[in-house]
This record gives C-alpha cells, structure tokens and sequence, in this order.
C-alpha cells in the first residue's frame, strides 16, 4: 500500500514537472531566463553579425610633401620596389616595428606567372622582405581566387615565393568569410568578406598586376580589392563600374603597388598566352589607388588619349583618389 | 575476439602488472601477448590507416609522389576484370601480383590482414557483440547462402568478358573508396570544421580536403551513405555478412585459395569436436570439420580458440586422412599413425567453393543475359547518349569507358573544384551508375589541372599530360581536349533578354583568344537609361567544353550558358563540326 502511493506519486511528480517545465519555456516572456518562446517566428530566425574596417581605413597620415605615386623602372624587382617605395616615404613611413601586414595580390587563375594574369610572385616577395625588414611582426597574403585557391597560388608561384619570403598564405575555405559593412557602398554596403586573414592586422598592402580586362578595359590596384569578396561576386558585372568603385571605398590600403614588370595587354583578365603579354619593367608605388591605376592606362597598356574607364570617375567623385595623375607630384626613378 | 585470453588452457588471466615468468607450458612470457591473432590486429589497423592515408594525399597540395590509388591496383579482380573486358593490363595493375602470390601461398590472407573494408565489418561486429559463445558458434557455422557471392562474381565476369565493367558495385575497394570520396570525407570534414570553428585550431590539420573553397558536395551521397550503414549494419545479423555472402573479391580470391600450400589443418587425433573453434571464425570456413579453404579468412582464431591445440596453419597437409585411419571412429578404435583418434570427423579440406555446377552455368547465362539489358538501355548506348554524361578530361570513348571505368570514384576524390560527381541513374543507367560526370553547376574543369587522370587505376581516364590536354607542343595538330561544347540559352541570358550588362562569361573564358565573344550594343533601356550591352556569343571552334562559364553564370539555377557533351573529342562521331574535325 505504502509503496503504490509513494509509486503514485511520483508518477504524478514526473507528469507535473515536465507539464510545467513544457509550459515554462514556450510561455514564459522572451526576456526570462530559459525561455524559447517566439510567437511570430522572428526570434527564431538566424542573426549574423557583421563588421567593419576602421573608419579611415589603413592609410597612414598623408603628407604634403612626398610624392602619391613613385615610378621605377628597371629590371631588379627588388631593387625597384625599394626606389618607388622609397619615392613615397621609404617603407618606414608606412610599416613600423610590430605592426601585422596583409599583402593582397592578385591570384585569381591558375596560371604560371609569365602569363601575366596573377601577380609576379618576385614583386610579392619583395614586398614580404621589405615590410618583415621594417619590422612587421607578421606578414600574410590572402587572396579568393576564381578557380581552386590551393591550384591558383601553386600554379602561379606566389604560394612559394610569399612563404619563403617570410610570410603566412592564407586560402579561402567557407567558414572564413563575416558580412562585412561598408556605409555609402552602392550595391556592397553588406557582403561577405574575407576576414580571417584581416584578424588583428594594421597595414594593407595591395600588389596587383596591369591587365586589361573584357568588361571594365582595366584591371588594377583597385580591382585588386575584388579577391577579398566572396558570395555572388558574379553579380558584379551588372554594374561593374559601380562595384570597382564600392571596392575603392570599402578598403583603403596603406599603399598599393602596381606591378607593372608584365603587362597583360589584351584577353584579359585570364590571358593565356605569351603573345598577351609585355615586358613592362615598371613598378609604382602609392598611396593614391586611382593615381596608379591611371598612370598605367596611360603609360603601362598606352591607352592614353582613350577614355579612363568610368570607374575612375565614379571613385574620384567620392574622394578616393585622383585619376589625373599629371596633377599629382610623381617622382620616376631609372634602377640599373 | 582474439584480445580474449586463451580459454580453457590453464593460462592464468592477463595480469596488470607484468611478469617475466614463464608460461605454465614452458613457452617464454612474450606469447601471451604476442599471439599470431594480435599480430594480426595490427595489421589489419596498419592497412586500414595506410587505406585512409592514401585517401587523405588524394589532393593536389598533398599528392607529390605517393601512390594515391595503391589499394586499387593492387586489387587483382579490378585487374583480372579490366584484362578481360579490354584484353589489356592498364599502367600499373601488375601490381595485382603482389596479392596475387600470397593468395596462392597461404590463401585468403588478404580479406582478414589487410583489406580496409573487411576490417571495418569485423571491427564493427566485435564492437557490437552482445552474444553468448553458443550463439557465436551457431552464427559461424557455414550457410549454402554464402554462395552467392560465387554467383555474383561469375556474373560481373561474364558481363566483364562481354565489355561491361560492373565489379565496382561491390568490388570492396571500389566501394570503400567511393563510399569515402562521397559520403565519409564530407561528412568528417563538415565535423572537423565546425570543431575548428568552435575553437579546436588542432582539427583543421585533419581535415581531408584543406584549403577547399566550399565543403563538397556529390550526388546521391544519401544513399552511398544509406549502403554503408546498411552493409556495415548487416554485421549484426550476420557476423562478417558482406565479406561472406556479397563480396566478389572475397570470391574470386576464394576460387584461387584451393591452390594454396598452407592451410588450417585439424589434428583428429587431438579434436573433441566441442567446436569452440567456431566462436571466433571470421569466413565460416568449418574448422571443426572439412575446412572450406575458399572460405578461410586465415584469421587463426579458431587456433587461438581452441583449447587443445589441435589447429595449426600447416604447408601442404595432408589432403584426406581417412584412408590413413586404421579402425573405425564409430566405436572408438581408430588410430592414425599409432595414435588413437579422438574426433569423430575425419574430412580435413573442401578445396573448392560449394558451388554446383549447374549453378555456375545459371551464373553465366545470367551475365549473357545482362549485358544487352545494361547495354541497350538508351543512355548508355551509342545510339542515345545523354547530354550530360560529360566525361572528365582524357577519358576514352563512352563503350570504351564502361569497359574500364570500375565506378572507384577516385577521381571524385582528386577532383579541386567538385565538378566530378558520380552519375545517377538517370545520366548514365544502372551500366553507369557512380561513373564520373561533370556537373558544371557544382564545379568546372580547371583548365590547368590533369589530376582525375593522374589517379584513375583503370585507365577509363587516360594518364593525360598537360600538353595534350591543351593542345600543345606535340599535340598542336591534334589540338585541346574538348569535354562538350558550350551553348546560349538567350532566354535568360542577362544582356540578351534583360537589358543588363553582364558577360561574367566571357572574363572567365581561359582559353586564348576567348571562345566566348561580344556583339557590343549601346542600347536605351526601359527606363530611358543608355547601357552598354556586350551580347555574348560561342565561338565552337574555340570552346574545351570546361563549364567555367556555366559555373559563373549569375543565373545559378539554370545557367544561361552550359555545357553538353556534343563536340567532345573522345569520340569522332560526337563531333560538332565539320571543320577542324580531328582524330581523337
């Protein structure tokens, strides 16, 4: 008898308690502790975080006298990247001991580097060597390719020459891209952005080839800033004018430089063949984006006299640079 | 399993603090733990990390020089199957021999030593072992159903011989291999990710595929995964059941053990028929009795097990004994060699599988019959090849393919960007099932990359150098290797129906100059505004056929531009055009 009622009334206890306990979570107030309750569905929907990148970007502070755009020509790639960095303020301007440096080329196709279409890797590689001389406590290369990320820095030689320069090679996989936010972006004020690689990083250095391109006639330094995206990049294109400028806006590096030893004259941005491609034995360095991309329509693919793609204009209009680069004090160097 | 002390011997219980003293029958202290059936364990544990090793190098970043399909070309049924549907020896399946020997030597060695799969199955029996030693010993008798795998191999070989390759359905490398490509590593990955990212940095240097862009995806990955857990749980019900009823490698290299100089053999003279030899036995090979040689696994558990030392894996014992029993068994007077025979069993071996003859001959005519049921339905047929069927870059002609192709799906494995998936049903019939196909809503075929042709066993995808998959140097005249041609579909493409720039398709295009150009129009849209369309167009003459376009087309669910298989140039009749039309 005793043992039926203490068995009854557990059963009662069990029933009572998880009644209640049922009860609690789907009722109780959003606010209370525990609680599930979400009466129109909005609570249950998933809630991505986004960021942003410093409010000046990672430029350092402008100066009034150095020249926005160093232009050396020569043949030693490492010999040119100290003149035309020099030009603009010498390395230690811009990279001081302890900072963490992110050299963006470009390595969009799986293509060796004569072809043009990629970044020299020597160029990135005297890049890594100047900034881990200036001090850099840490250098890393990241870039979200069009093919197999892994296929394109092999391929390209970039994989290779960034590590044995000294630096970390970053490849895209899907769990490394955050929604980033860009206010006054046109169409990327929110777009998935390569952010593992920007974790904890103070300098931006872009290094991106001179190529032509099918779509928007050109693409430089401030293309360059695509391979950091990720998502539907492919809607880009319905306004790709617009987009290189959203690019310009959204990331403002401490210098870019333009690796003009090969020009990608025609076929681009893919090329493919040596006949698409030139010497250049140029190097720019600068802290004017626009500037640079400009002097190389005019000097680099001789497209002067042509119209600038209207990306130039769209990014001047927002203050991002000066397509006019005659107006610009530029400093040209002869190395050997 | 063979971890349990040797019962019924008078050995005392493995003891936590070690002694050196010797065993109570004299023999040194390291044979209680040095058994032959612990040897075995690690073995088998070796081949299986060396089997997930090799998968794991299957990767551009990791490949460098390692034999990346060794499990397969070792594999003498994927050998012996491919010589009879294409009368040759593809690149490096000699390697068969070294399987093929030791067969021959000490019989099934392999199915309990060293294969991964049959591992796997008895791993996952011994895990979930909740029977009583009768029980054990009843379920390892031997059953006429473990025939069937008899049939099934008698079956693929004929189909083999009459040019359909379909050992890879349950070839067990193939299969281990495919159900890992499609539907282990994704899995493991999608789990060693998520622990990366839950903070664990550590996992990220196990994963299988580094540095992919996307997690992978593969058709059909269900129901791969589905006949995993259905196999590997078919050991509950029956211990071993893949290897003992399904398994065509199992077979074809039971069918070779009756040749082989060591076996088990059974001293009746010491044999109480308690069948305690049984509890353990991986094959149900009978070791209590006539010993199924086709069915031994050589696991020597039943040595371990038995508690009068009456097995042992002896060479070339002898084959019959009863005309050397003088006496009968019956009343207890037989001897043998002046000792008295205890056991009242007295057949030794059965060389050959318990397969009737008539069984055989139904077995034939049931793969003359297949093939013109495989063959003959449309999709695989010359007559009505689908369009999607796009084989991977220098693969042979679609009849040749199904005579090499063993559906490992390695090259899914290999493959950077995901394009290889394997064919459903509907792509390529039963004939094809889990053949390789490119799907270029998934992936593309990069333009620089040989890889699928670098680990195809078979040769359904020839090794293929970089220069001749583009079309240079020496292959110039031949020209590149085209997969398929590209098409237009207008109706959705942004700038032709839409008003809106685009041609995402023409930058990605990688050949040179472009198989892919613009009619440039300055057009006033609806809205008044004045865009430049560049309306893109096909260029046949130029296009490989590798699906970039498809892949980035902004139209995702239904590309604007895609790929068919017409105007591939593994097969002359395929051809799209009349000019530049080459021998393949």
């Amino acid at each position: 008898m005793n043992e039926d009622r203490r068995r009854l009334l557990k059963q009662l206890g069990a029933v009572a308690g998880l009644s209640l306990g049922a009860g609690y979570v789907s009722l109780a107030p959003s606010g209370w502790p525990l609680s599930l309750k979400d009466p129109d569905g909005e609570r249950g929907k998933p809630r991505g975080t986004s960021l942003r990148l410093p409010e000046k970007g990672f430029a350092v502070d402008p100066s009034g006298v150095l020249p926005h755009l160093g232009v050396a020509r020569g043949a030693n790639v490492d010999a040119m990247l100290k003149a035309a960095v020099d030009a603009i303020g010498g390395i230690h301007r811009f990279v001081k001991t302890g900072d963490v440096v992110l050299v963006k080329p470009n390595v969009a196709f799986e293509r060796s580097a004569p072809l043009g279409a990629t970044s020299n890797p020597e160029v990135v590689a005297a890049l890594v060597r100047l900034c881990r001389e200036a001090g850099a406590a840490e250098v890393r290369v990241a870039d979200n390719p069009i093919e197999s990320p892994a296929a394109c820095f092999a391929r390209s030689g970039v994989q290779r020459a960034a590590v044995d320069a000294g630096s970390e090679v970053y490849l895209p996989t899907a769990s490394d891209f955050r929604m980033l936010e860009t206010p006054g972006a046109t169409h990327i004020a929110r777009w998935p952005f390569f952010w593992r690689p920007f974790q904890g990083v103070t300098k931006v250095i872009g290094v991106a080839p001179v190529k032509d391109h099918n779509l928007c006639r050109a693409s430089m330094t401030t293309k360059n800033w695509y391979g950091l995206l990720g998502g539907r990049r492919n809607q880009f294109h319905q306004d790709i004018h617009g987009i290189i400028a959203d690019l310009a806006l959204m990331l403002r590096p401490t210098f870019v430089v333009l690796d003009g030893t090969r020009v990608l004259w025609r076929s681009g941005p893919t090329g493919g063949s040596l006949s698409d491609v030139k010497e250049g034995r140029t190097l720019i360095a600068s802290t004017d984006s626009l500037a640079a991309d400009a002097f190389g329509w005019d000097e680099l693919l001789e497209r002067k006299g042509e119209l600038l793609p209207a990306y130039f204009e769209k990014a001047a209009a927002r203050g991002l640079g000066t397509p006019d680069w005659r107006s610009t004090n530029v400093r040209e160097i002869q190395v050997g | 399993m063979s971890a349990s002390p040797k019962s019924g011997s008078g050995l005392p219980l493995p003891s936590f603090r070690p002694s050196l003293a010797p065993n109570p029958d004299g023999s040194p202290w390291w044979a209680r733990t040095f058994r032959i059936t612990n040897v075995r364990v690690v073995s088998q544990l070796f081949f299986f990390a060396l089997f997930v090793f090799l998968l794991s190098v299957t990767w551009l970043s990791r490949l460098k020089g390692y034999p990346a399909s060794l499990f397969l070309e070792v594999d003498p049924l994927v050998s012996f199957a491919t010589a009879l549907s294409t009368h040759t020896v593809y690149r490096r399946l000699w390697w068969a021999l070294f399987l093929l020997v030791p067969t021959l030597l000490l019989g099934r060695v392999f199915c309990n030593w060293a294969c991964p799969y049959g591992t796997l199955h008895q791993f996952t029996g011994w895990l979930f072992n909740i029977r009583n030693n009768k029980n054990r010993i009843d379920q390892n008798r031997y059953r006429p159903l473990y025939q069937t795998k008899y049939v099934l191999l008698g079956l693929f070989l004929v189909l083999a011989l009459c040019g359909a390759l379909q050992i890879g359905l349950l070839d067990p490398i193939c299969l281990l291999v495919r159900t890992f490509t499609v539907a282990i590593i994704p899995a493991v990955d999608l789990g060693l990710v998520s622990l990366a990212g839950q903070g664990l940095s550590a996992a990220s240097n196990l994963v299988f595929k580094p540095a992919a862009p996307e997690p992978r995806v593969f058709a059909g990955a269900w129901f791969v995964g589905a006949l995993l857990v259905g196999l590997v749980g078919a050991n509950l019900l029956v211990p071993r059941f893949f290897c003992r009823v399904l398994c065509p490698l199992g077979a074809f290299l039971g069918v070779l053990s009756r040749w082989s100089l060591w076996r088990i053999d059974r001293d009746v003279t010491k044999c109480t028929d308690c069948d305690l030899c049984l509890k353990g036995c991986e094959g149900a090979s009978d070791p209590q009795g006539a010993l199924r040689k086709s069915e031994c696994f050589v696991c020597f558990n039943c040595i371990d097990d038995c508690p009068e030392d009456a097995l042992s894996f002896r060479f070339n014992p002898l084959p019959s004994i009863s005309r050397l029993v003088k006496g009968s068994p019956k009343d207890g007077t037989a001897t043998l060699h002046g000792l008295p025979v205890i056991s009242k069993n007295l057949g030794v071996e059965v060389k050959a599988p318990d397969v009737p003859r008539r069984r055989w001959i139904l077995t034939a005519a049931l793969g003359v019959l297949a093939y013109p049921f495989l063959r003959y339905s449309k999709d695989v047929n010359r007559r009505g090849f689908h369009p999607k069927a796009i084989r991977p870059p220098g693969s042979v002609a679609e009849s040749e393919f199904l005579e090499r192709c063993i559906k490992c799906d390695q090259c899914l494995n290999v493959c950077p960007t995901n394009v290889l998936q394997p064919a459903r049903l509907a792509v390529a019939g039963l004939e094809g099932l889990w053949t390789p196909v490119m799907d270029f809503s998934v992936g593309f075929c990069q333009l620089n990359c040989t890889l699928c042709s670098e680990v195809c066993p078979t040769g359904a995808i020839q090794k293929t150098s970089l220069e001749k998959k583009l079309g240079l140097g020496a292959f110039a005249e031949v020209g590149p290797v085209r997969l398929g041609t590209a098409f237009f579909d207008r109706g959705r493409c942004l700038p032709w129906a839409m008003e809106t720039p685009c041609v995402v398709c023409e930058e990605v295009c990688p050949t040179t100059p472009k198989a892919i150009g613009t009619y440039d129009e300055v057009f006033t849209r609806w809205d008044g505004k004045s865009v430049t369309l560049n309306k893109p167009y096909m260029r046949p003459e130029l296009c490989i056929g590798c699906g970039i376009c498809q892949k980035e087309c902004p139209v995702i669910d239904d590309a604007a531009v895609y790929v068919t298989a017409v105007g591939e140039t593994r097969d002359g009749d395929r051809t799209l055009l009349l000019t530049g039309k080459k021998s393949a």
